[in-house]
Order: structure tokens, then sequence, then C-alpha cells
């Protein structure tokens, strides 16, 4: 058993049935080498003060549930340790650029409805039914996409991107590189559906390449990629358009 | 229904003044300010009045030389109206107007002076 330390936790704490505005409450937390932030909220709540509210399940950075802002960066608190912040005090805050819920949980209303709108699901060419039998792929095919295909919907990215932050119209990192990772699937053929979504001022024109998206990611998907492809997809839309008016769609 | 951006027009501008500045700009420096300057691969003569207004004395070298004027210009002004709009200064007509006019204007200018070396 490594030696206990004591780590001060100053936390963003709002209701917005009972509170005009938020504001920080400071716990003294002792903490082991292996504690995670997230251990060290749940130690918050379990000893010292069972109303601070934040999200949590798998511990393992797998389900994406307990992104949050410390000191100002977007992190999953799961795989962040007090032992490296230690012995500063760590601010802890919700993620940036969402309305907040209570305490540490955000509204993530406004990202589900911008992922559905990018068909974040195959769109066979033609109807299948189990007698197809399986749809193989090669590992080839399989690399096309499966970068892109680790997102966990964390929304650290979003918490991240200057430009969602300016105009939430952005359709932002996570979404957009979603959309690249079904466009990409060899088994799908929904690409033209999804091809308003990219050419619009709010699709892969609201990015300006920033790259902090790709920077905070905890599972490597560089939705900065993702987008600055789909740049080349859409100029190429835009302009080919006029020389294929008709059944041109990606 | 979303409406399309018109975005491509000026991002290929820029994507190619981008290409232009990182392929030609840095041969540019080199050649101008450092291999001329110290004599090395090139003849005394080399950026010479005289020679440089023979060259560009050619339609086809004028041309050149004005398009890569005008995308390093469009390259500029698409990173400067971009810029302003990360710093927080809302996109408005009026700075896009500024910013790609100018690159318009100034690719106009380029033109017309590249026109005048060949015609005089």
């Amino acid at each position: 058993m490594s030696q206990t330390r004591t780590i001060m936790i100053e936390c963003l704490r709002y209701d917005p049935e009972q509170d005009q505005a938020p504001h920080y409450r400071t716990y003294e937390v002792p903490f082991t080498d292996e504690m995670s932030v997230l251990e060290g909220l749940q130690y918050i709540k379990d000893h010292l003060d069972g109303s601070l509210t934040f999200r949590w399940s798998c511990r393992m950075a797998i389900c994406g549930s307990c992104g949050c802002m410390v000191n100002h960066q977007p992190i999953l608190s799961c795989q962040s340790f007090l032992r490296d912040y230690y012995p500063a005090r760590i601010r802890v805050e919700p993620l940036e650029h969402f309305p907040i819920v209570k305490d540490l949980v955000i509204d993530q209303s406004d990202f589900l409805g911008k992922l559905e709108s990018v068909t974040p699901y195959l769109v066979p060419a033609q109807p299948l039914t189990p007698e197809d039998g399986p749809n193989l792929q090669t590992p080839r095919q399989i690399e096309d996409y499966l970068g892109y295909a680790q997102c966990i919907n964390c929304l650290l990215c979003y918490a991240a991107c200057p430009q969602y932050g300016l105009n939430n119209a952005f359709t932002g990192p996570a979404a957009l590189a979603l959309l690249a990772r079904y466009n990409a699937d060899s088994r799908d053929a929904g690409q033209k559906t999804r091809m308003e979504v990219v050419n619009a001022e709010e699709g892969v024109w609201g990015c300006t390449l920033v790259g902090l998206c790709s920077e905070v990611c905890p599972k490597h998907v560089d939705p900065a990629r993702a987008i600055n492809r789909n740049k080349i997809n859409s100029t190429q839309d835009y302009f080919l358009r006029f020389l294929a008016p008709f059944g041109r769609g990606s | 229904m979303r409406t399309r951006s018109h975005e491509p027009i000026v991002w290929s501008l820029f994507g190619a003044g981008g290409v232009f500045a990182a392929l030609l700009g840095t041969m540019l420096v080199l050649i101008i300010g450092i291999l001329v300057p110290m004599g090395l691969g090139f003849g005394p003569d080399a950026m010479h009045y005289d020679s440089l207004r023979s060259l560009f004395g050619h339609p086809l070298p004028a041309l050149g030389l004005a398009v890569v004027i005008s995308l390093f210009l469009f390259h500029g002004a698409h990173r400067i109206y971009h810029t302003l709009h990360d710093l927080g200064i809302p996109a408005s007509k009026r700075m896009m107007l500024a910013c790609y006019g100018s690159a318009a204007a100034g690719s106009g200018v380029a033109l017309l002076l590249a026109g005048m070396l060949v015609v005089f």
C-alpha cells in the first residue's frame, strides 16, 4: 500500500434550483498513488459531501462519461491521477461550452442532436437480411475507418474546440469524425445523405484547423484530420456539381 | 435543409497559395536571401534589373508571377479572416470584403503590372 497524502480539490458547484450562480467548494482529499481524479471525486461524495454530482461508469476510459475540466484542460477524470497534480491543488469544473445540469454534469442534448444529424450508422446500398450472410471486409477496408470508430462520445473535443465555443451551430469534432467513419466504411452507401452536413457552413467549414480536438482526444481519433479531409471532398463536390449536376452526390 | 457554404472557392485559393508559399516561398528566400548574395551557384548578374526585366518581359513568366502573387494574397487574406474569427471578432460581410477584397485588388494590380512588363 502506497503512502497516503492529502490534496485540495476545488470543485465547481451549481444547483440551478437553488444557486444564483456557480461557485467553488474546496475539499481536502486523502489519496494514494493509484487514485484517479474520479476516485478523488468519489471520495468526496462518499465521505465529505454526498450532494456532489458527476457522471461516471466504467473507470477505464471506455464509456466516456467522466469527462470534465481539470485545471482548465478537458480530460477523462478516470484517466488522470491525483499524484500528477500534487502538491498543487486541482480545480475540477464541468466540460466547457455546455450548459450545466448540476455540479459537474453537463447537458449533452446539443451534441446528441448533432450526432443524429450525421446519420451515424451503416446505410446499406440494398436492404440486407440475415440470409444474405456476413458482410465481409478485408483488413485494409477495416483500417480505413477503425481509427475514427474509437470515438466514445466523451465530448472532450467539444470542450476543447474554440470554434464550438464561439458558435455552437458548428457540428463539431466528434460528430464530423463519426461522419467520416461511416463514409469510409466499405459496407456503407450513405455518403450522399451525409454530404449536406459536410457542405454546410456549420459542417466542415466551421472548422479552422486549430487541432485541439485531436490533442485532447483520449482515444486518438484525430477529428481534425477527418474534418479537413472532408474539406477536400466538399470542395470537389462544390465545383464538380457544375460539371455533372445530375447523379453526382459525393 | 442546410445551406451550402461557398467557402470552397476561397479555401481552394487558400490551399493553392499555401502550396506555393511552402514550395516557392522557401525556394525564393533561399535563392534571393542566401544563395545570390553569397554568390553561391548564381552568376553576379542573376538578380540584376536587366536580366529580371528581360525574363518577365515574356508573357508566361509575367503571368506566372502575377498568379503566384495573387495566390499568396488570397492565402494571407483567408488566414487573416479566420484568425480574426478565432480572436472573437465576429465574421461579417464587411470583414470578408476587406480581407478578400484587398486580395482581389492586389491580384488586379499584379496582373496589370505583369501586363505592363510585357507590353512596355
